[in-house]
């Protein structure tokens, strides 16, 4: 269980002087709360004068990476499974487009079923064709990844969908729930359910079994086509929620929203410490890879680096991090 | 003694991790076309000793000698080209490339030009096994092969960069009996090349077979070197041991008649799979029932099809008298089965997941309370299990990968037997684990069957076959063709017999 859960320190029945513990301290695990810390200071005191640490700005951080937490909290199900989906950006894009559609069309509640539906149509194929026919899924998501975006351009024509429903955008990003913003109690949502039901319940196990040893895991009885199943069928839920996000916080739906989602959800599972190999994950630890990423895109605009400089950043930050994380 | 003889000298080597003594001034050495046995429990050292040798670790202090001159071995390289080879327990080929491609990788012969010259490594690679006196199509698929040409293929590979001492390590693990006669024919013909092996090996027999010297080594200190014609089978086990282990690997008559009754299984005229055809027989509660047979004779194959793994094509199974569908693991648990599968490795852990997790895998309903699974009990579940079973463990947090092997094995079996099933079938329980652990494990299965559940052991070792067994069945070619009262089995020569279908 500790493995999994990187929150909670371990407590462990057996008396054990401090040294001990120290030494069987694996420092990697925690590699993303110390980078996360050391970006924020690093931040804090280069970018004092502009405005990095007001209020207004570390809201923004969250409200900007909210929706990549949202798609890598799916993610992580996918990566600790030792699976891989790279359909997300797109399913969140055909997701707000047909949000914004049906909603214009029908109203409010089937706007928002539209969207769910998105995820769990496209979340069933893929985990169907992954698990009943054993394509490879990085194959399987990238072919859906395609598909996806492409039938959100053809069906809009490539026009954005304008929302007009005040009720949906409040509700989905641009709202705030009492004095919090409605983006960061989604984030929060997602990932405490996604952290509770990874680390305490028995499917969070069997994924992680699954995705450790899938051999393993079926002689103990776990059906891991099912899980497999059910862990593309999660982030494509989840990918379609982020989708919906995007629509309420852009009060539109567009192809392109979520473009390119699925490399930084990656990149903040991967920071988090979930294995790319499988077996091992942390929601937390994603939460804080997101939110890194986000702090770095936020602290580079504030330095003013433009965009093209701020890819090359942020590209060198996360290979040094992993490159950290790494088992020896 | 002259050392000039000694291909390898290792002289006292020491050799810690972490602070921890691994071995402790240990000095090993080989001749020139011997084989050397080297014995020791789990943990002994004999791995890391082997380690040094190959240039995987650097010893803390000592020296190693080879063909007299001291010589430093700081990595893999340096080993190969001191003519030292590996045949790896588990093997280091790629499945993907052909025989020739495996032997020379990283070593391929270059045409002018610098492309690889295939045809000069076939050629090679020919010349190689017709020195082997074996016959081996280079250009085969290695993935195609059975084990014993995987095993071929890496002596061959070992050879042709010219290695003057080979290491073997447990190389009959997965060979069959008649492969592992051809394996010994071969490191016959090895030595009379004057080419010398290391031989590790928990098999009595093998080592007597081959080996010209043993060493043996307890808890990283070298305990004696000595030729076998000097030692005695009591003496080497008691050297790993510890102790006097005695009559461990003989019968003890239980009372299974006790149980008598309804018999728990029954299969009848079961087909399933590739290689299990009609197969019946039944079992009662209490009863012990060993499934002898060459590789390949359908052994695993029933015990797959048992636990609902290999599908059914017909025939039926019935427990306690009511028929049961076996379409998948989860419906042989909810039936009461329960498979210690042939690998542990593979299939019956997750390596990187910790002790506790492993344990806790298939009794996760057990400790659920409402959706969520509850940490203490789980807790309190996987230590209980540890206590009962014995399982050597320094934290239940560490990944299960570190234990030794037999521990991981009894990992395996407390897991299981925590689901509490009626059947148990053991696919090869003992297979690489320290004589130790062998008869504790053997222990444990007589106590399930005393409890009263029905046990099926399936094994390559028909001395430990014949220790637990109470009835044994032949298969041969999927079928049964022998059921023999463990009573009217004379020895294990009567079995290899009857195996063999004679």
């Amino acid at each position: 269980m500790s493995k999994t859960n990187t929150i909670a320190p371990r407590n462990t029945a057996a008396p054990r002087n401090f040294g001990t513990t120290l030494k069987e301290l694996d420092w990697r695990r925690y590699v993303i709360y110390i980078g996360f810390v050391v970006v924020f200071l690093f931040f804090a005191v280069l970018l004092r004068d502009q405005g990095f640490l007001s209020p207004n700005n570390l809201l923004n951080i969250f409200r900007q990476t909210a929706t990549i937490t949202v798609i890598a909290v799916g993610m992580t199900y996918v990566i600790a499974c030792a699976e891989i989906d790279l359909s997300v950006g797109s399913v969140a894009g055909l997701s707000s487009v047909c949000t914004a559609m049906a909603l214009s069309q029908w109203g409010l509640v089937p706007g928002i079923l539209a969207g769910l539906a998105v995820g769990l149509v496209v979340g069933s194929i893929n985990g169907a064709l992954v698990s009943l026919l054993g394509i490879p899924s990085f194959l399987v998501t990238l072919g859906m990844l395609g598909i996806a975006v492409g039938v959100a351009q053809w069906i809009t024509a490539s026009a954005p969908q304008p929302i007009l429903s005040d009720t949906f955008n409040t509700l989905f990003g641009s709202g705030n729930f009492g004095p919090v913003p409605g983006l960061v109690v989604w984030s929060a949502i997602f990932v405490a359910i996604g952290a509770v039901v990874l680390n305490r319940t028995r499917f969070g196990r069997q994924v992680l079994a699954t995705g450790g040893n899938r051999s393993a895991a079926e002689f103990t009885g776990i059906n891991t086509k099912r899980i497999k199943f059910q862990v593309l069928l999660i982030s494509g839920m989840a990918a379609s929620v982020a989708g919906m996000l995007y629509a309420g916080r852009l009060q539109s739906g567009r192809f392109q929203w979520g473009a390119g989602d699925e490399l930084s959800a990656i990149a903040a599972v991967i920071l988090g410490g979930t294995s790319l190999f499988g077996g091992f994950g942390s929601i937390i630890g994603t939460l804080f890879g997101a939110l890194l990423i986000g702090l770095i895109n936020n602290g580079l605009i504030l330095a003013g680096l433009d965009s093209s400089q701020q890819q090359v950043v942020r590209g060198a930050i996360i290979i040094l991090a992993v490159a950290l994380a790494r088992k020896k | 003694m002259n050392t000039a003889d000694n291909v390898v000298e290792m002289r006292s080597i020491s050799k810690s991790f972490n602070g921890v003594p691994v071995l402790k001034d240990v000095s090993f050495d080989v001749r020139k076309g011997e084989v050397h046995a080297l014995a020791g429990g789990n943990g002994a050292g004999k791995s890391t000793l082997m380690k040094i040798l190959q240039g995987v670790y650097q010893a803390d202090a000592g020296e190693i000698l080879i063909g007299g001159k001291p010589a430093a071995i700081n990595s893999i390289q340096d080993a190969k080209a001191a003519g030292i080879g590996m045949v790896f327990q588990e093997f280091s080929l790629v499945p993907s490339l052909t025989v020739a491609q495996n032997i020379f990788l990283a070593a391929e012969p270059l045409a002018k030009g610098g492309l690889i010259d295939d045809r000069a490594a076939v050629r090679r690679a020919r010349e190689v096994f017709s020195e082997m006196e074996v016959d081996v199509d280079p250009r085969a698929g290695v993935a195609r092969l059975g084990t014993a040409y995987w095993q071929l293929t890496e002596i061959a590979k070992a050879l042709a960069q010219n290695a003057q001492v080979l290491i073997m390590d447990e190389p009959t693990a997965s060979l069959a009996r008649h492969e592992s006669e051809a394996l010994f024919e071969l490191i016959d013909r090895l030595k009379q090349r004057g080419i010398s092996i290391i031989y590790i090996s928990h098999r009595m027999d093998e080592v007597y077979r081959l080996a010209d010297r043993i060493t043996i080594l307890r808890d990283g200190r070298h305990l004696l070197t000595a030729p076998l014609t000097d030692v005695t089978p009591e003496k080497i086990v008691e050297g790993i041991v510890g102790k006097k282990i005695e009559g461990q690997l003989s019968y003890r008559a239980r009372d299974h008649e006790a149980h008598d009754g309804a018999p728990l299984l029954e299969v009848r005229g079961l087909t399933a799979g590739h290689r299990v055809r009609d197969v019946s027989f039944t079992l009662r509660p209490g009863e012990i029932l060993g499934l002898a047979g060459l590789m390949g004779s359908g052994r695993t194959e029933l015990a797959r099809a048992l636990f609902g793994i290999d599908k059914v094509e017909s025939g039926e199974v019935l427990i306690r008298g009511k028929k049961v569908h076996l379409g998948s693991p989860q419906q042989a648990i909810n039936a009461g089965v329960a498979l210690i599968p042939e690998d542990r490795r593979a299939q019956g852990l997750v390596l990187e997941h910790s002790v506790q997790d492993n344990l806790l895998l298939p009794l996760l309903g057990q400790i659920q309370r409402g959706p969520l699974l509850d940490g203490a009990k789980g807790k309190e579940l996987s230590s209980s299990l540890i206590k009962r079973f014995a399982v050597k463990v320094a934290h239940p947090h560490r990944p299960v990968r570190l234990l030794s092997g037999g521990n991981q094995q009894k990992v395996v079996i407390a897991k299981w037997l925590g689901t509490d099933p009626d059947i148990l079938i053991l696919d090869e329980p003992t297979a690489g684990v320290d004589i130790g652990t062998k008869s504790e494990i053997l222990d444990m299965i007589r106590e399930l069957a005393n409890a009263g559940k029905a046990v099926i052991v399936i094994s390559s070792e028909y001395p430990e076959l014949l220790a637990v067994s109470d009835r044994v069945l032949v298969l041969k070619d999927g079928s049964i063709i022998r059921d023999i009262p463990r009573s009217e089995i004379a020895g294990e020569e009567y079995l290899q017999l009857a195996a063999q279908g004679v």
